[in-house]
């Protein structure tokens, strides 16, 4: 109870610079109250934060399905624009979520591999005439040989060696795309990327648009899905849990490693071949070491390891920024309160993956 | 013999952590290993499961030389261990860590799972069933759901040895696997090593309870600073002044 007190108390300081103190003041209260909100839930719902809530998400999926499919016509061109983000985030942080969710690796440069996929693209249609279409495959082979490459040197690390050597390769790539004139054509970036063409039908518009990242992100959760409930899947978590063990258990570590990398950094080339026929523009501004804290801190946020989380923290992450333009001033801070209230009151993520859910119920 | 240690020796910077350490295991027979705390046991075990690359000697498991294979091709010959200080995979319910020691004795990849070919989905069945038995043999299936971590000491230890037993070795390592426990988790756990005898697999277990070793051992090693200062049956053990002189102190023990 001291511990929260004090840690409301560290936030209204904190935000005292911002605020001023009458701010920092009314911060405080506006936090006890919400804890205090909580603390009252709880007694009446029993324990909220501990016990894991039984989500069915086959269930789910059915009643969100309907609402998926028609936000375009519901919501205006502004919403849909963002939802195509959010959905481009989901599928790189599914990526992410393999590596480092399932198998523990903290990778801290996955904005390298969307910047590797956004540029295949983009140079790939650009210079050779390629469609979006033709030029995929080829993009998806860049991309997971990158995460390939990368794992040789990097997989020799264990855990803060690992991500500090993953930040490296992060900026590494950046700067390549910044400054190989010739190829990437530098900070002007690359323009006049085409959009994708299905049936003879150029998907020039957002709702069409929407519908084709819809059917990528579906799929990717789909895949994702079925290769963590495999013996793939497991060997991966068994690697995050102990890697000692795992070896011992007859697990090849490395392999699995190279595997979860290779992966990972195959939904990271989608997402960004997606983002760059989406924007018709690609910069090397967007694949900043930021990106790869935003994308690391959804995973964090919707619960590690966990694939309905990776979709919630993602579509929170992507739209919480966005519904709270008109703070423009304090957006950013209270995105950071945010997710400290979360590691302080529910470590675990927002969904936490329950017993028994994995290995007894669904093959 | 299932397994053949020649002249191992393992050199830590200055220390020599094992020395010159041989002996031979017979199929299908419990053989323990004791010796004061840093005797070397544990290190011992590490380089017969790969974990560590012994300094000099040799390691023969069925006539095949396995001194620099690694870790997990040894899992996959046979042999199969536990830990000391417990390391099942805590936020994995107890049967996914009895299927993780399933890896090795199945094969579907990537692709087959992503497409749920009928062959997938029968091995995973399989997978689990196989997985369940283990479970029901250690006397654990009950927590099939529950999660690892949550499990009593007792209990982590015993799905230890499941998912040791579910990777099918003919040998079993385990390493102190009655460390801690109250007298009847001991005598439970003698009779779980003995039904393990029984099934046709060969034991080797590093243990400092002496009712345990005494009463399941069919040959005992006593390593001392690294070396072997004694081998023989439970009784000649018990009478050797050498053992009883340099590790047991007191002949009340016995």
């Amino acid at each position: 109870m001291l511990k929260k007190v004090l840690f409301m108390l560290w936030c209204a300081l904190l935000s005292m610079p911002f605020m001023g103190i009458k701010g920092g003041a009314y911060l405080f209260l506006g936090i006890c109250a919400c804890y205090a909100v909580f603390v009252l839930l709880s007694l009446v719902f029993g324990k909220i934060g501990k016990p894991s809530i039984p989500v069915n998400t086959g269930l789910l999926t059915l009643l969100l399905m309907p609402a998926a499919v028609a936000f375009p016509f519901i919501a205006r061109d502004y919403y849909t624009d963002v939802a195509i983000l959010a959905g481009i985030y989901i599928i790189l942080a599914l990526g992410v979520n393999i590596v480092i969710g399932f198998s523990g690796l903290l990778h801290l440069g996955f904005a390298a591999f969307y910047g590797i996929g956004a540029y295949s693209n983009a140079l790939l249609t650009t210079n050779f005439g390629l469609g979006f279409w033709s030029a995929l495959p080829a993009t998806l082979i860049i991309t997971s040989t990158a995460g390939l490459l990368l794992a040789f040197p990097a997989l020799r690390l264990r855990g803060d060696y690992l991500a500090i050597v993953t930040l490296g390769f992060g900026e590494i790539i950046r700067l390549v795309l910044n400054n190989w004139d010739s190829v990437t054509k530098g900070p002007n970036g690359i323009s006049n990327i085409p959009s994708p063409v299905v049936f003879g039908f150029e998907m020039t518009s957002l709702t069409s648009y929407y519908y084709l990242v819809l059917s990528f992100v579906l799929l990717a959760a789909f895949v994702v899905k079925r290769v963590y409930h495999s013996r793939t899947g497991r060997a991966w978590l068994s690697i995050r849990e102990d890697e000692t063990a795992a070896e011992a258990m007859g697990i090849n570590t490395r392999k699995y490693k190279f595997m979860a990398l290779t992966f990972g950094a195959f939904w990271a080339g989608l997402a960004g071949a997606l983002f760059a026929s989406k924007m018709h523009f690609v910069s090397p501004e967007s694949f900043t070491f930021m990106e790869s804290v935003f994308v690391v801190c959804m995973i964090i946020l919707g619960g590690l390891g966990s694939i309905p989380g990776v979709l919630l923290g993602s579509l929170i992450l992507v739209l919480l920024p966005e519904m709270l333009r008109d703070f423009q001033l304090y957006r950013m801070l209270a995105l950071g309160v945010g997710l400290v209230l979360m590691m302080i009151f529910r470590p675990e993520g927002l969904i936490k993956k329950g017993a028994g859910v994995r290995g007894q119920g669904a093959a | 013999m299932i397994l053949e240690v020649r002249a191992l020796t393992k050199v830590f910077g200055g220390l020599k952590a094992v020395e010159e350490v041989s002996f031979r295991v017979k199929q299908g027979v419990v053989l323990s290993i004791i010796g004061p705390n840093g005797a070397g046991k544990t290190t011992l075990f590490n380089c017969l499961t790969g974990m560590l690359t012994p300094t000099k000697g040799k390691v023969l498991f069925e006539e095949k030389d396995i001194t620099r294979s690694k870790a997990h091709e040894i899992t996959a010959m046979g042999i199969a261990r536990s830990f000391q200080n417990i390391r099942v995979f805590g936020s994995m319910s107890v049967l996914e860590n009895a299927m993780i020691g399933q890896h090795c004795r199945s094969g579907k990849g990537l692709l087959a799972a992503v497409m749920g070919t009928r062959g997938f989905v029968k091995e995973e069945d399989d997978i689990k069933a196989r997985a369940l038995e283990y479970l029901e043999f250690t006397g654990i299936a009950g927590y099939a759901g529950t999660l690892a971590e949550n499990l009593p000491y007792g209990d982590q230890k015993r799905l230890e040895i499941a998912r040791a037993l579910a990777s099918e070795p003919k040998l079993l390592l385990l390493d102190e696997p009655a460390a801690g426990m109250n007298p009847q988790e001991s005598l439970a756990l003698m009779e779980l090593i003995r039904k393990i005898r029984e099934w046709g697999k060969t034991v080797v277990i590093i243990e400092h309870d002496m009712k345990v070793v005494m009463g399941i051992s069919d040959r005992i090693v006593v390593l001392d600073h690294g070396v072997k200062i004694a081998e023989g049956t439970p009784d000649e053990i018990r009478n050797n002044p050498q053992v009883i002189e340099a590790y047991l102190g007191k002949e009340e023990v016995f």
